[in-house]
Parts: structure tokens; C-alpha cells; sequence
């Protein structure tokens, strides 16, 4: 099954912008009899400010009350552990621990667990340095006291993208990649989009464009609010020190910033960050000197066992924040033009409580929800190789030789896992990347970057020299120019 | 100039600082090499008259260094490999090699020459896949085995 | 385990070596040469040789064959040395762990999922290349910034080019030949660049790699910052102060299409981490004895898995003794265990083995911190010997015989490499 559709001329809905809440939304849409496409101006779902982000489904007790992105934070937590279930994809409620180092950080946990309390948060307690001492061992012995949520879970953003996106386009959606929207006009009963291979008309737009939703809003003439691009870099450590922590672990939050996070992924691997800094370029994906040295400090401030050597990856993403500190969600004057902006953290955690706010917001728009009567369930993604017991490796790879031969040695991914990736719907290395981690892990694709492309030539009939690491310009090999060859026969 | 030891962006350590060196009598000329015998990496000095004919060589540590100097000076040669296209194998290039060193300035020419150069597999290590390259009575030879294979 | 379940095959052998690389070829052909009657050799590739396919330059073998060979070259000529009919080869195979039932669990297309029983293992798994991200390069992370190791496979083995112009950071020996290869290839290089201030390769490197195409090497420079959003389009270069800080006022741009990392290896040692070896932290590989035996009994090691050489030929001299010993473990007759600890001492980072034992002569393998013209290698106070010139780039090979130690009495040995004063 290909995930990429065909341009429709009509369609009730366009979802413009392919990160986790445009997938959400799409998908949430996917369960009613409408015409939908979900349209990307980058090359795969996620691979904007999604790809990037800290995977945390927070608790609900960090944000401040009376936000609309505080109410959908603990409604969407609650819909994760479901929505995680039926699509397949990889959730853990790890728990997260904020850390106090002195007693006016003491006070801000007190305070934190009341409003935990007021809304209603499960199971949320104040643990003193003993009690913390022996769950996590590894913590600063500076550390006097800690705030446990275990309602916190992690996920893969990227997986959860791509496992909405694949579901949504199962059940009838059109997805339109390397498609960013020029233009869009005001046309009788509806929008038109353009596109560079032409016009979507679409009753219904959903401006779920992140970085890009100002620009997109601008395109029917409103300017309802103004963004800002907030960079945040993210550390990624060995796999080695799996375990070091089990839990998330959070700095006593300040009124600015939830500060330098420890984060068990989901994965297995500690990431540390991010950082917070505005730039003017929201293209901005550099990493920097100044972050690392702040992660890093952070991140030893809490967990002193890390050092820089352990240090595999970096990366950087740039959040979409409103100036209004909020969500930015809501029919605009403009009949058919919905905005789903300003989106930052809890994003990720709100996404599916978006989703159904978003699907709500365009039945407001005058369209009719009945709900499609023969949903085709989800195709789960099989187990990865490296998840499976030797005997039930065994079995899948008497079944399909591809699932015994090694691609990538640190994350144990197999050609088979390679090979159904691409099948479902990854085009270049980075998709095959994040569906499989194959290139993730401490070699850093050193010795699995040829075989992948090799897969993703069989699979697509491009020869390698077309391939590229994430679309666009970012092409991986030149082909040989030789002079004519001698007696050539081949 | 080749052989000259690289220095540093900043001139610092790393780079031997060139010094006036030795006095040199009228019409001589005095050509420096990086002698890469060993780790010492002694900087020789091969000074010539105006007839061109060596009159000392200085800089090294050892007899070995002395002969480097002069081979480098006089005719200083490369084993050159590269690879050139196979068809019929597991992979699309063969690694070959100069089955002896090849004079210095023939080495880019010869690897434009191979450039144009495609052997079918099987192929077995030795066998000559370019006989007397560009003239110069050296064999280019295949640095492997490769059989054949269906994929090819 | 249920019975329905298709059974995973099962093979039964005295000498099981991860790694078919010269040091697993080597450590086979001991294994045999010692008498281990059946022996298994594995490796992920589809052939023997491990790097050795890629590198087809020559300055191998010299004190092994007796001559300069390629490295297609000498994996021909080691597998030559090495096949025979007590050994099994399994290649495009991965060994993936070691089960609770100790043994092997190795996963290839052919045989799915094949558990080997072995009475002594032998981990010659070989090194990876440092990452863009152990070193922390600041900037963007386009397309084209990749190991010297993965380009060297792409333009020798599958005839691809990485880019049209390159810049090349570190002065590793992977680096320094792909500087030359890559211009062979018309492809530009724009320049190494070397953050400390001597260079990282063998001076021959610098000679015939740099020099004769005529390539800066700029010593005390480092890259900055890496650009460009899909491609690369260049880097940002600065020269280093004496703490080893970007001097940023300094600093200017490259055009390029291409970084290559050049930048070390490190020792793949996950086999032997997840066996329950001890690592040693400065090497990163598994702590040795004089036997190449790990600290897990019946487990041992050898080549880049241990520590990273220079000199292919040192890697087959320590994979061969690696074998031998790997079959002296299953057929009785091991030699006395070490008695005296080495430990690195003044400009000394690391020696191998980690262990010796007076009993009988060693051969001892040391890394120096820093570059020393004339020195002194002190063995505690029982041994001294005059060392000539000693650069970190270069592997320093001792021999240790009994009559060294004579009269010495402790357990721990220190290892010292000392400026020796003229004269």
C-alpha cells in the first residue's frame, strides 16, 4: 500500500500541515464519511517540529490553569493509552519525577501536587531522599526530595505520525507530500488550495500548519495571531546507560521554562534537553555549542553519572509558540477556515484531545458527521525483530528470509523490518530511519546506510543516485561520470 | 612543492618552521623532503648543483632516510590503486593495483586511463587488467578475486 | 517454549570467532593451528576480509608476508592461510547475543536463527567509526556529512561519489586515503583539518596522500559549525587556542558539499559488554590477559575489538595468540595465569595486555599521550629500554621477557614512557 494519494480536485476537508495533530486530525476525520486529504510540504508525516520533539505524554499537573492547553493536556494523556492500543505503536507510562534541590523547590512540588490534586491527577506523590534514593538510584545525592506522576508515559512522536497517517489514508484520506500550499482563495461553498501539481478545493481547511500556520493563515487574509519559533536541542546518549534512570526526571520548574529534562525514551535510550530559545529563522535546525554545554550541565546537575562522551546524536527542533502562550484553536471569520496553531508544549500529549476538538470545530463549519460504516481496522506494524524472544525470531525469519539477515547491527533491525518500512510508506532514509531505527543507534548509520539504500532502491525502482536522506536537495551519492569504456559489453 | 611538511593555519606547532638552513653555494638548490620511513619523520635536504647532480643529502637519521631522499629526488615513484568497472559480479568494482611503482607523474593520467577500463568477471588476482600502462612498462593488475555471479 | 514452534538449528563447536576480518581469519587459523579440531568463523558481510575489502590501498602485510600488498590482497592471502576442512565459515550471518543456555544465538537469511555451542569464544568484531555526534559538531544536519569508512565504501566498493567537494575533519589514516582517493576520483577536497597540532596518520600518509595532490592539511583547526538545511553547503572553520577553543574571530567559511569524519575508532565491544566482560574505559575494549582472555572465562578477544592498531600485522600476531590460547581453554593446557597488572603510567594511556606473567616473554602493546623524540620506556624500577621517537599516532611494541623482571615481586607494573636527556 502506497501512503501517497493522488491529487483530488474536491474534498470536504483539507488538513494542511502533517505533524502529529494534523495526522490526529486527519485520522479522527478518516472515521466519518468525508473526503479528506492531509497535505505536507515536507517529504514524510512528522518530519517537522514533530520528528523532534521529547515523545512525553505529561502528566496534566506541569501546565497552568485555566489554559486551554492545561484542560486538553489530561484529556488527551487519558486518550493516549487507548489510541497507542489500537494503533500499535510503542506507549509506556514511565512516570516522571520532579526534583527538588532546597526547600523553597520543596514548596514548588507542594504546590504542584495540589494542583495535581485540583485536577484530578492520579496517584501523585511527594517522595523524600531515601524513598528517592532507592527508586533511582543514579540521582544527585544533592537532591532532597521529588514529585512523582505516574500517570507520565512516553511514546515515538514519529511512530505515532506515521501509524495516524497510515490509518487515516487506510480509511480513504488523500496524503499529499512535498506539497507545501502556495496559495489559497476564497471560492462559492468553499477554499481552494494551491498546490505545486495543482488546486485542491476543500470546504473545510484545517490550518494544523505548525511553523508555517501564520503563513497559511495569511493566505485568506487573516492575522489572528503571531508565532514564534522557539529552537530547542535534544542530546541523545548511548544506549549502554539504558536504565540509568527509569523514570522522567524533571528540574523544579520555573515560571518560564520546565528547564533540562532526563528522558528514558521509549526506545530505551536517554535523551537530555531540550533547551528554549527563540530564533528568527524557523528553519533554524542547528545544534550549537552553547546548547550542548547548557544540556549537558543541566543533565549532569540531575543525573551526575552522565558525561559528554556518552553523547551518540544531537538534534534540534523548532516549536510553533503562540505570543499568547496557548493553543490557538477556533473557526476564524473566514466561513471554512479553521485554525489548529500554535501548538506547542503539551502538543504531543493533547494531540488525539485536539483531534476530536478540531473534528467538532468542522462539523461547526456545516458538515455532516456520520460515522463511515465500514472503518477498515488498523494493520498493525509486526513486532520489531529486536523485541522478540530467539524462538519467535526463528520463526519469522523461517517465514521470510529477509527477517534473519542484519541491517543495522547496533539497533538489531532486520532487512525484513527494512524492506515492510518502505512498503508502508517510507521513501528515503530518514523514513526507513524512523520507522525502524535502523541508523539510530551508536554507529549512527555507518554501517547500515548502504544496505538501506540498496532496500530502498529494490523497493521503489529508483536508482541510488535519486535517493535522498529526507527529500528536497538532500542527496546521498553522485553516479561515476566515466569517459566511454572499452569494449564495453555488459 | 611537494614533500614539504604542512604547517599549521597559524604557523604553530606542527609545522617544522622553515629555518635559513645551511649556506649554499651559487647555483645550487636545495629541494626538502618529509622522509616517511618512520615516525621520526626526518625533514631531508637534497642539495643539487647547477648540473644538477646531487652533491649532499642531508636531514636523515638513518641509511634508509639517505636512499628515500635519493629515490624521491631522482625519480620518485607511487603504487597507484584504484578501481576499475567488473560486470558479472557481486559488486560493480574491481580493486586493481600497479604491479610495481609507477613513476610520480603518471599517477592521475593513469587513473584517468583506468577510468575508461571494464573487465568482465570471473576475475583472479594478478591477472593484468591493463598491460604496460601508459607506456611505461608497468602491468595495473587485479587486487582480488571476484567471481562470477548471476546479479552481475 | 512451545513445541509447535519450528525448532532453531543447533551446532556444536570447540572455537567459535565473531568476526572474519584479519584478526578473526587469524585467530580461526590459530584456533586450528592449536588443535581446536572444529572451528567457527562468522561474519555479518557476504565474504571474509571484514575492512580489508574496502581498503584497496597497499601497506599491507609487510611484516607478515614479507611485502606491500593491498588490502584485498592480504584478506585473499590470510583466508588462503587460513581455510581448511576443520573450519566452518558463515558469512552474511550476525551474532546477535549469547542466550541463557550460554550459548550463541546467530541470526542470517540462510539458517534463520542458528544457536552455536562453543568452548571458548573468540570477539574480533573489529572498530567502528566516532560520529559526527560523540564530537558534538555544532550547525545543521544536512545530507553528505558522513564517516571516511562509509565514503571509502561507496567509492571503492560500489564506485559511488559522496559528493563533488569535500572537506575532510581529522587526520586519521581513513581520512588522509580518502583525501587521495577521492581526488583520484575528480572529486575535490578542499582540505583536513586537524584539531590538535600534530597530525593523527602515519607521516607516509601525510606524504603520499596530502602532499603529492598537493591537499592543506591545517593542523590546530577545527570545524565550527556545519551548514546547509538538505545538503551540505559548507562548514564553518576556525583555528584552536592552546586549550584546544575555537579562536571564533578567526573563523571562516569552506564551500563543500561533503564532510568526511576522520575522527577515530572505537573498539566494537558490545558482544563483549553484554557477556559481561570488563571494558576498559580508555581503550574501550575488553580488559585483557597475556592469553588475549577476557575477564568471562573462555571468552576472548582480540584486534580493533580490543584496542585500535595501526599495523594490520600486529592485529593477525594478536588474533593468532587469541586462537591458540581460545583452544588451549577447550583442550586443557592454558598457561599459568598472569601474576603482575601493567598500569599505565607517566605518558602512557593505555597498554595491552592488561595483565603479563613473569613466567614467560610478552609482547606489549602501548599508546603514549604525547609526542617524545628520545625516551625512556621504565618497567617500574626493573627495566628500562631507550625508545627513539613515540607519537600517539603510532602503536609502540614491547617485548617482555622474564629476565626483564627478575627479582620483581609485586603484583602491579608500572608502564612509563620518560624524556631521555642527550647523550
Amino acid at each position: 500500500m502506497s501512503a501517497r494519494g493522488t491529487i483530488p480536485r474536491e474534498v470536504d476537508v483539507a488538513v494542511v500541515g502533517g505533524g502529529v495533530v494534523g495526522c490526529a486530525i486527519a485520522r479522527a476525520l478518516s472515521q466519518f464519511e468525508l473526503d479528506v486529504c492531509l497535505i505536507d510540504r515536507e517529504t514524510d508525516v512528522g518530519f517537522g517540529t514533530s520528528k523532534a520533539n521529547s515523545g512525553i505524554i505529561h502528566a496534566g499537573h506541569h501546565s497552568a490553569s485555566g489554559t486551554l492547553k492545561g484542560t486538553l493536556e489530561w484529556a488527551g494523556n487519558q486518550q493516549w493509552g487507548p489510541l497507542a492500543d489500537e494503533l500499535g505503536i510503542g506507549f509506556e507510562r514511565v512516570g516522571d519525577l520532579t526534583v527538588a534541590f532546597d526547600e523553597d523547590e520543596v514548596a514548588t512540588l507542594e504546590r504542584l501536587r495540589r494542583q495535581a490534586v485540583e485536577r484530578e491527577v492520579p496517584g501523585v506523590e511527594l517522595w523524600d531522599g531515601p524513598r528517592l534514593r532507592r527508586e533511582e538510584p543514579n540521582l544527585s545525592p544533592e537532591i532532597v526530595a521529588g514529585l512523582f506522576a505516574p500517570s507520565t508515559g512516553v511514546i515515538n512522536p514519529y511512530e505515532a505520525c506515521f501509524a495516524l497517517a497510515e490509518d487515516a489514508v487506510a480509511n480513504g484520506v488523500s496524503l499529499l507530500l512535498d506539497a507545501p500550499v502556495h496559495s489559497i482563495d476564497v471560492v462559492p461553498d468553499g477554499l481552494a488550495l494551491g498546490l505545486p501539481e495543482g488546486t485542491v478545493q476543500a470546504r473545510v481547511v484545517v490550518n494544523a500548519a505548525g511553523l508555517g500556520a501564520d503563513r497559511i493563515e495569511a493566505m485568506v487574509g487573516l492575522h489572528t495571531f503571531d508565532l514564534v519559533a522557539r529552537k530547542g536541542e535534544e542530546y541523545l546518549l548511548d544506549k549502554r546507560l539504558e536504565g540509568l534512570v527509569r523514570r522522567i526526571v524533571f528540574p523544579c520548574p520555573t515560571p518560564t521554562s520546565k528547564g533540562t529534562l532526563v528522558i528514558p525514551t521509549f526506545d530505551g535510550t536517554i535523551m537530555i534537553g531540550p533547551t528554549a530559545v527563540d530564533v528568527d529563522d524557523r528553519d533554524d535546525l542547528t545544534t550549537t555549542s552553547d546548547g550542548a554545554a547548557q544540556v549537558l550541565r543541566a543533565a549532569r546537575r540531575l543525573v551526575p553519572g552522565i558525561s559528554p562522551g556518552d553523547c551518540i546524536a544531537e538534534f534540534a527542533g523548532v516549536r510553533a509558540v503562540a505570543t499568547t502562550n496557548d493553543f490557538v484553536i477556533g473557526a476564524t471569520e473566514v466561513p471554512g477556515f479553521v485554525n489548529v496553531a500554535g501548538i506547542q508544549s503539551p502538543g504531543l500529549t493533547a494531540a488525539p484531545a485536539i483531534a476530536e476538538l478540531a473534528t467538532r470545530l468542522v462539523a461547526e463549519q456545516g458538515l455532516a458527521l456520520s460515522p463511515e460504516p465500514s472503518p477498515v481496522p488498523f494493520e498493525r506494524c509486526p513486532v520489531p525483530v529486536r523485541d522478540l524472544d530467539g524462538a519467535t525470531r526463528a520463526e519469522r525469519a523461517s517465514a521470510d528470509p529477509a527477517f534473519g539477515r542484519v541491517v543495522c547491527r547496533c539497533e538489531l533491525v532486520t532487512e525484513g523490518e527494512v524492506r515492510g518500512a518502505i512498503r508502508r510508506g517510507a521513501t528515503t532514509l530518514d523514513g526507513v530511519k524512523f520507522r525502524t531505527r535502523a541508523g539510530m543507534g551508536r554507529c549512527q548509520g555507518g554501517s547500515c546506510t548502504w544496505r538501506v539504500m540498496e532496500a530502498l532502491s529494490a523497493e521503489t525502482g529508483r536508482p541510488v543516485d535519486a535517493l535522498t536522506k529526507r527529500g528536497g536537495d538532500s542527496w546521498l551519492v553522485l553516479r561515476r561520470e566515466d569517459p566511454m569504456i572499452d569494449g564495453a559489453t555488459s | 612543492m611537494s614533500g614539504l611538511r604542512p604547517t599549521g593555519d597559524t604557523g604553530e606547532p606542527g609545522g617544522a618552521t622553515p629555518d635559513d638552513g645551511p649556506v649554499v653555494d651559487a647555483g645550487h638548490e636545495v629541494t626538502t623532503y618529509l622522509c616517511i620511513g618512520c615516525p621520526l619523520g626526518c625533514r631531508l635536504e637534497v642539495e643539487e648543483s647547477a648540473e644538477h647532480e646531487i652533491v649532499e643529502v642531508r636531514g636523515f637519521s638513518c641509511r634508509r632516510g639517505e636512499r628515500f631522499a635519493r629515490q624521491e629526488h631522482t625519480d620518485p615513484r607511487r603504487t597507484v590503486t584504484t578501481t576499475v568497472a567488473v560486470t558479472g559480479a557481486r559488486i560493480p568494482r574491481l580493486p586493481v593495483r600497479t604491479a610495481a611503482p609507477l613513476p610520480k607523474g603518471l599517477v592521475r593520467a593513469l587513473c584517468d586511463r583506468l577510468a575508461s577500463v571494464r573487465v568482465a568477471a570471473p576475475v583472479r588476482r594478478g591477472e593484468v587488467v591493463l598491460a604496460d600502462a601508459l607506456g611505461s612498462g608497468i602491468d595495473v593488475v587485479a587486487s582480488r578475486d571476484l567471481d562470477r555471479t548471476d546479479a552481475g | 517454549m512451545s513445541a509447535s514452534r519450528p525448532a532453531r538449528p543447533r551446532r556444536v563447536y570447540d572455537v567459535a570467532v565473531v568476526g572474519a576480518g584479519p584478526a578473526g581469519m587469524a585467530a580461526a587459523a590459530g584456533a586450528r593451528q592449536a588443535g581446536a579440531e572444529r572451528v567457527l568463523l562468522v561474519d555479518r558481510e557476504p565474504e571474509t576480509g571484514g575492512i580489508l575489502n574496502q581498503c584497496i590501498h597497499s601497506g599491507f602485510g609487510l611484516h607478515h608476508f614479507g611485502e606491500e600488498l593491498t588490502g584485498p590482497e592480504f584478506a585473499q592471502r590470510a583466508f588462503a592461510e587460513m581455510v581448511d576442512d576443520g573450519l566452518d565459515v558463515l558469512t552474511d550471518s550476525f551474532v546477535v547475543d549469547r542466550d541463557a543456555d550460554d550459548e550463541l544465538s546467530v541470526m542470517s537469511a540462510e539458517h534463520g536463527v542458528l544457536r552455536v555451542a562453543a568452548g571458548a569464544i573468540v570477539l574480533a568484531s573489529g572498530a567502528r567509526e566516532r560520529t559526527r555526534g560523540a564530537i558534538r559538531i555544532p550547525g545543521s544536519r544536512p545530507a553528505g556529512v558522513m564517516t571516511a569508512g562509509l565514503a571509502q565504501h561507496l567509492v571503492n566498493v560500489r564506485g559511488l561519489l559522496p559528493g563533488r567537494r569535500a572537506v575532510i575533519l581529522g587526520s586519521g589514516d581513513i581520512g588522509l586515503i580518502m583525501a587521495r582517493r577521492l581526488t583520484l576520483e575528480g572529486i575535490e577536497v578542499a582540505g583536513v583539518f586537524e584539531l590538535l597540532a600534530h597530525a593523527n596518520g602515519l607521516t607516509r600518509n601525510i606524504v603520499e596522500c596530502l602532499d603529492d595532490f598537493d591537499i592543506p592539511l591545517h593542523l590546530s583547526t577545527t570545524v565550527v559549525e556545519v551548514h546547509g538545511r538538505d545538503r551540505v553547503e559548507g562548514v564553518t572553520v576556525a583555528p584552536v587556542g592552546p586549550g584546544l577553543e575555537p579562536l571564533l574571530d578567526r573563523a571562516r567559511f569552506v564551500p563543500c558539499d561533503t564532510v568526511l569524519l576522520s575522527i577515530g575508532l572505537l573498539p566494537e565491544a558490545e558482544l563483549a559488554r553484554s557477556l559481561g566482560a570488563r571494558i576498559d574505559p580508555v581503550t574501550r575494549g575488553p580488559v585483557v590477559s597475556s592469553t588475549m582472555e577476557t575477564t568471562r572465562p573462555g571468552v576472548f578477544a582480540a584486534g580493533n575489538s580490543v584496542h585500535i592498531h595501526d599495523l594490520v600485522d600486529f592485529v593477525v600476531e594478536e588474533a593468532q595468540l587469541a586462537g591458540r590460547s581460545a583452544a588451549a581453554h577447550v583442550l586443557g593446557g592454558s598457561a599459568p595465569r598472569d601474576n603482575v597488572t601493567l598500569v599505565p603510567g607517566e605518558n602512557v594511556r593505555y597498554c595491552v595486555p592488561h595483565t603479563i606473567s613473569t613466567d614467560r616473554e610478552h609482547t606489549v602493546y602501548l599508546r603514549v599521550r604525547r609526542p617524545l623524540e628520545r625516551s625512556w620506556l621504565r618497567l617500574g624500577d626493573a627495566y628500562e629500554k631507550r625508545l627513539r621517537y613515540v607519537v600517539p599516532a603510532e602503536m609502540v611494541t614491547v617485548k617482555v621477557r622474564p629476565r626483564f623482571l627478575e627479582g620483581f615481586s609485586s603484583e602491579a607494573l608500572r608502564v612509563d614512557v620518560v624524556p631521555r636527556e642527550e647523550g
